[in-house]
C-alpha cells in the first residue's frame, strides 16, 4: 500500500538544487539558513519534529539514494554512533565550528582580514572556489556564504558516507539539527516525560 | 480478551526521525510530541517494515499481549 505523494515528498529535489547552486553563485548558500531556522521554529512554537518527520529534503534525498537507488548496504549503525554522548557531544562540536565561521565572518565585515573564496570540506580541507560568483555584494556576505556552504557540504558528505556504510536515514541519527530539535522537545514537554518515568 | 501478537516496539534510544512512520503502511506508528515513535498496537501488525527504516536500529519486533 503506497501513500499518497504530497509536494513535501518532493523536497529532495530542493536540497540537491541547493548543493548544485553553490557551484555557480556561492550566495546561494545563504538559502540553507532556513534548514536551520524553520526546525527550530517548528521546535520551539510546536514542540515537535515535524520538520525532520516531514519536510527535510536531506533526509529525503538519502532515501532516495541509499533506498530506491540501492546504494546503501544498509546495515546496522554502530551503537556508539547512537549513543546520547556522541549525538550530543558532535551537536556541541558543530555549533563550535559554527561559531567559528560566524566569527571569520564578523571578521570580514570589520575589514580585520580579507574575503578567502575557500570552501572548508570536513573542517580540515580547503577547496578553491573562485568561480561562483560573488562580486555584487560585501565581502562579509560572501563570506558568511562561503562558511555556510562549507558546513553544508560537510554535513551532505557525512550524510553520504554513512548513508552508503549503515541504512539511507543514519544522518538523521546524529544529525546535530535534529538532536537539537528533540533536546527542545524535550524541555518543552518536561512535564510529561518526569510523570511518564513515575 | 487479550491477543498475543507480533508488534513493533521502540526503545528508549529513539531520535525521532520519523522514517518509521513514513515507512508504516497502515499508520500504526508516529512520532509522539518530536521526543519518540509510540507505536499503535491494535494497528501493529508486525511487518517489520519500521524495523527496516529505522536508522538507528531502535526498533525490535516481539510478541506482545494486545487488549
Amino acid at each position: 500500500m503506497e501513500s499518497k505523494k504530497t509536494w513535501h515528498n518532493y523536497l529532495w529535489i530542493v536540497s540537491a538544487l541547493y548543493l548544485v547552486l553553490g557551484f555557480f553563485n556561492i550566495l546561494f548558500a545563504w538559502l540553507g539558513l532556513i534548514c536551520f531556522m524553520v526546525p527550530l521554529l517548528i521546535a520551539i512554537l510546536d514542540g515537535s519534529k515535524t520538520y525532520c518527520n516531514k519536510y527535510c529534503g536531506r533526509g529525503q534525498l538519502f532515501e532516495l539514494l541509499g533506498g530506491k537507488l540501492n546504494l546503501s548496504r544498509n546495515q546496522d549503525i554502530p551503537r556508539w554512533l547512537r549513543s546520547k554522548w556522541f549525538r550530543y557531544g558532535f551537536l556541541i562540536f558543530f555549533m563550535t565550528m559554527f561559531f567559528n565561521m560566524l566569527f571569520s565572518t564578523w571578521l570580514v565585515f570589520s575589514g580585520v582580514r580579507e574575503l578567502r573564496e575557500v570552501v572548508t570540506l570536513l573542517w580540515t580541507f580547503k577547496l578553491p572556489w573562485h568561480w561562483a560568483n560573488n562580486s555584487t555584494v560585501s565581502p562579509w556576505i560572501a563570506q558568511f556564504a562561503f562558511g555556510f556552504y562549507s558546513v553544508m557540504l560537510t554535513s551532505t558528505v557525512l550524510g553520504l558516507i554513512t548513508m552508503l556504510l549503515f541504512k539511507p536515514r543514519s544522518w538523521c541519527v546524529y544529525c546535530p539539527m535534529g538532536t537539537m530539535t528533540q533536546g527542545v522537545c524535550k524541555l518543552k514537554h518536561k512535564d510529561y516525560i518526569t510523570k511518564e518515568n513515575n | 480478551m487479550s491477543l498475543l501478537k507480533n508488534v513493533a516496539v521502540v526503545s528508549k534510544e529513539c531520535v525521532a526521525c520519523g522514517c518509521c512512520e513514513n515507512t508504516c503502511p497502515l499508520n500504526a506508528i508516529s512520532v509522539f510530541k518530536g521526543l519518540y515513535a509510540k507505536v499503535d498496537l491494535n494497528k501493529c501488525v508486525g511487518c517489520a517494515k519500521c524495523q527496516k527504516a529505522c536508522p538507528a536500529s531502535v526498533i525490535s519486533i516481539e510478541k506482545k499481549e494486545v487488549i
